[in-house]
């Protein structure tokens, strides 16, 4: 029996950096809950499927962070998956900035009013659930990425980390033993040099290449430059709810008919405190979590590229080779075969490079749109909310 | 980490900030929120139903409510110059000049043929006195066509280096008989603001009078302006203490008794005014004052008045909390003031930044859109910087002149005991001098007694002047604070509805400039 986070009308919003997944009914995944306990943030991976290939068609089962990464490194490292761009992986959860905040609280519990220290557990309890809220859909668009992928769904691994009911951890000790890293431990530096310096016969990917390079760059840029907006806007709700503080204390000591109209005004700070905070959540969610997405996933595509152009120079590598073999009269047919395969697989790696790029294109589009504009929307909501809040609060002062 | 053990310990505590931190799952800890119905909590479009319940408005709809804001215009009393149906014009670009009534009574707004109070100005000019047309008990007596508009503009450099300085331009306009002419121009500089205040204060202070503080000296600001700085920071800088003048001057008039000083008339109406010398910052006379200050402040500590009249120990009381409260509420201000200021330049940032990922993006239709969001935010980090101004002039600048102003009203109540510690002096000289008269009696020096006698009748007079003195402060005290508090609550709520009025505005751009994006960002295809 398990409890939702929300409403499934919310549900869908809340999935908002990819859209289009879970449209599937075949296999159909979702993070329903998650616990944290401690560092560990427990997530609860539910999945429904109509496909054999599984044991039972609804299940539920315990999965940490370390998990997720896990089943991202095999993909990585799967030879065959060369051809796709890797959904990112979904960053550690970050506890630090509720973790500071409830520090705090312990510590200056003694030297507040009862009133301050309730209101500050409940913002800390917001600032919990929000950091839970970022965490919890980033994991699952991960998951949904790869259900939604016609190659990843397949993956056996995908399949052990949604229906094993034990404890991976032994798994991913194995894995990390078996593979090393080798794709990952790759000097990434020589990535931009490589994928920069390859001559480029195919039109497509010369354009997507000097593309993906600038783009990478700005939307990095954009991303830091979304956060350090919102943190902004966070402060000025803070300021919001310290004047409503300070207005309240006043209004105590006034024994006047201005008390009640203190003790107004302090309401209204409070409400306009949370109509900020919302928005500056709200524009985080829709705004800055889509930049860091694509940030990510940008580099998923740079990645793909790396691995085409590591292949092409393969290719050119095995020529050179052949060269010399016929050259030398020895090893011949080992090297035409070698050619051979180095070929077929820049081809592959092409083909499917193509398509993959194509379709990451439609799907980047897609997402924008929609969180542009459902953080518009929610723009206007806020603002009209605080505009009927502040005229009906100006009413009533004008009328005392 | 240590707080999280202490929170750990379920035997320390049953605090459920500890058990919904620790132990529950999320799931249930929104559960149990959204039983508290507390939308706060959620984040995004969870909540529609709660979060209408939590706004409690007076109108049925925005939309109603958007209207009838805008036929209650506080600031006019007659027609509106500008027109209704455009929002901009409700923050145009005018010459702020307030309307005031006869100082005795309490200011309201005239009507007819003085001008109508002009809505307030946010960037940069922002008119703190527009008097609402409160219905005050006083009103009835008010029904004058007495009043006195005070405007100080146009700030000028003169002369070069470290000697120059700013003038500013006094324009006065009354009908008040006491003035030589309706209307007279002058020119001011600071340090003439600063001598009117000195003035002022010798004469009144100890008489119980709240004089209005003059605005703080700068040494740091005047410096950058003096030595020539066009940056924005120097032009701020002036601008603030321009409308500090202002506010400073309005105050004085509003002072019955200051209105009718000659150095307050020869202030506004003379054309040249003699060089207030005494407020060189670093002067010999200035270094005089501080001294006076300290010796005050130690005669202060010694005296222990017999406070027999418990208004005044109230009084004191309630301003020495006052004085607490106001700083802490300035202080909170202030980081608005700034945070929102941060806000802008990080929108600015932001919107740059979006316009070069507009740039970079390859697909047309999202690449126009990420060009107009930059735009958007753009136009928004300009709101933010006018808000941020509403935020400083309306509420910060008057929050500061408070807190000085509540300076000065300590200071009278030091003064009344001053008085008190005078004519308790008074009294010990007198019984000393009946004493020395008594001896006298016995030694037969009739000169001798002769001049006792004449001792005891000239401090018998000292002693029932200081019982005058002393009642006479005490009454003016009254007077004051009385005065001082209805002005208070009046500026506050003048002021908060001012401020929430400008941030209507700000919400109703918002709306304006968002539901325009809407369309682009569904054009995307």
């Amino acid at each position: 029996n398990m409890t939702s986070i929300s409403e499934d009308s919310d549900k869908e919003k809340m999935r908002s950096v990819s859209v289009d997944l879970n449209n599937d009914a075949s296999l159909v995944i979702d993070i329903p809950d998650a616990l944290c306990e401690r560092d560990k943030v427990k997530f609860t991976v539910h999945t429904k499927t109509t496909l054999s290939s599984f044991q039972k068609p609804e299940f539920s089962v315990p999965r940490q962070h370390e998990d997720f990464i896990w089943l991202h490194d095999t993909i990585v490292e799967t030879e065959e998956y060369a051809g796709f761009i890797i959904p990112p992986a979904p960053p550690k959860p970050d506890f630090e900035g509720p973790r500071e905040k409830m520090h705090k609280l312990g510590e200056g519990e003694s030297s507040m009013t009862k009133e301050e220290y309730a209101k500050m557990k409940q913002e800390l309890e917001a600032e919990y659930l929000a950091v839970f809220k970022k965490t919890v859909q980033v994991h699952e668009v991960f998951l949904q990425r790869l259900s939604s992928h016609p190659m990843f769904r397949k993956d056996r691994n995908f399949q052990i980390f949604l229906e094993y009911d034990q404890d991976l951890s032994v798994r991913r000790k194995n894995a990390k033993e078996m593979f090393g890293g080798f794709f990952k431990n790759m000097v990434k530096s020589a990535d931009e040099v490589l994928i920069s310096g390859v001559k480029e016969v195919d039109e497509f990917f010369e354009q997507e290449k000097n593309f993906l390079l600038d783009y990478s760059i700005k939307i990095k840029d954009a991303t830091a430059k979304a956060e350090k907006m919102t943190r902004s806007h966070k402060n000025v709700a803070d300021d919001y709810n310290h004047i409503s503080g300070a207005l309240n204390n006043t209004a105590a000591d006034n024994n006047t008919a201005f008390k009640k109209h203190l003790e107004k005004c302090a309401e209204v700070f409070e409400k306009l405190r949370k109509v900020e905070d919302r928005m500056a959540s709200d524009q985080e969610l829709k705004l800055t979590e889509l930049l860091r997405y694509y940030t990510r996933d940008i580099q998923a595509a740079k990645d793909l590229l790396y691995r085409r152009a590591r292949a092409l120079a393969d290719y050119e590598n095995s020529n050179k080779a052949l060269d010399k073999a016929r050259l030398k009269g020895k090893d011949v047919a080992q090297a035409e075969e070698n050619q051979k395969q180095c070929l077929q697989k820049f081809d592959k790696l092409s083909e499917s490079g193509k398509k993959e790029l194509t379709s990451f294109k439609a799907r980047r589009v897609v997402a924008f749109r929609k969180n542009l504009i459902e953080m518009t929307e929610l723009e206007i909501k806020h603002a009209k909310n605080s505009v009927s809040l502040l005229q009906g609060s100006i009413e009533i002062l004008k009328s005392n | 980490m240590s707080c999280m053990r202490r929170f750990c310990h379920e035997t320390q505590s049953h605090d459920s900030l500890h058990s919904c931190m620790c132990r529950r799952s999320v799931a249930l800890l929104l559960l149990k929120m959204s039983e508290e119905r507390d939308p706060a909590a959620l984040s995004g479009s969870a909540q529609t139903e709660g979060e209408e319940d939590l706004f409690v408005s007076a109108m049925e709809s925005p939309e109603a409510a958007r209207l009838s804001a805008e036929d209650i215009s506080p600031s006019s009393n007659g027609p509106r110059d500008d027109d209704p149906d455009d929002p901009d014009d409700l923050f145009a670009e005018a010459t702020e000049e307030v309307s005031l009534d006869s100082p005795e009574r309490q200011p309201i707004l005239s009507d007819g043929p003085s001008p109508a109070i002009t809505p307030v100005t946010i960037s940069p000019r922002v008119d703190v006195f527009d008097r609402s047309p409160d219905l005050d008990e006083d009103e009835e007596e008010n029904r004058d066509t007495f009043d006195i508009q005070i405007s100080v503009s146009d700030p000028e450099k003169v002369g070069d280096g470290m000697n120059a300085y700013m003038v500013y331009k006094v324009m006065t306009k009354t009908s008040l008989s006491i003035f030589s002419r309706d209307e007279v121009c002058v020119k001011r500089r600071f340090s003439d603001f600063l001598g009117l205040h000195s003035k002022l204060a010798s004469k009144y202070m100890h008489m119980g009078y709240i004089v209005p503080p003059a605005p703080e000296k700068s040494i740091v600001g005047m410096t950058k302006v003096k030595v020539g700085k066009e940056d924005l920071s120097s032009v701020e800088f002036v601008e603030k203490r321009r409308s500090a003048l202002e506010r400073y001057l309005l105050r004085t008039v509003k002072h019955p008794a200051l209105l009718k000083d000659p150095d307050v008339l020869q202030f506004l109406e003379s054309s040249e005014l003699p060089r207030a010398v005494s407020t060189q910052a670093l002067s010999g006379a200035g270094i005089l004052r501080m001294v006076n200050k300290a010796a005050d402040a130690v005669n202060k500590m010694t005296i222990k008045m017999n406070e027999s009249d418990a208004w005044f120990e109230e009084k004191q009381q309630q301003f020495e909390n006052l004085d607490v409260q106001l700083r802490k509420l300035h202080a909170s201000v202030e980081s608005l003031v700034c945070h929102r200021k941060e806000l802008s330049v990080n929108t600015a940032s932001f919107a740059k930044s979006a316009a070069m990922l507009g740039n970079s993006e390859d697909h047309t239709a999202l690449s126009r859109a990420l060009s107009q969001l930059a735009e958007v935010e753009e136009k928004i980090d300009q709101l933010h910087q006018d808000q941020s101004y509403a935020d400083f002039y309306l509420i910060s600048e008057l929050l500061g002149d408070y807190v000085r102003l509540i300076t000065a009203v300590k200071g009278v109540f030091d003064q009344r005991m001053k008085a008190w510690a005078k004519w308790q002096d008074a009294q010990v000289m007198l019984q000393r001098k009946r004493e020395a008269e008594a001896k006298l009696q016995y030694a037969s020096k009739p000169d001798k007694l002769q001049q006792a006698t004449d001792e005891i009748r000239e401090w018998e007079g000292k002693v029932q002047q200081g019982e005058r003195d002393f009642e006479q402060i005490s009454k003016n005290i009254r007077r004051e604070v009385g005065r001082f508090e209805k002005d208070r609550v009046k500026d506050f709520r003048v002021v908060i509805i001012k401020y929430l009025e400008s941030l209507v505005h700000t919400q109703q751009q918002l709306i304006k400039y968002w539901e325009a994006f809407l369309p682009e960002a569904k054009a995307i295809a």
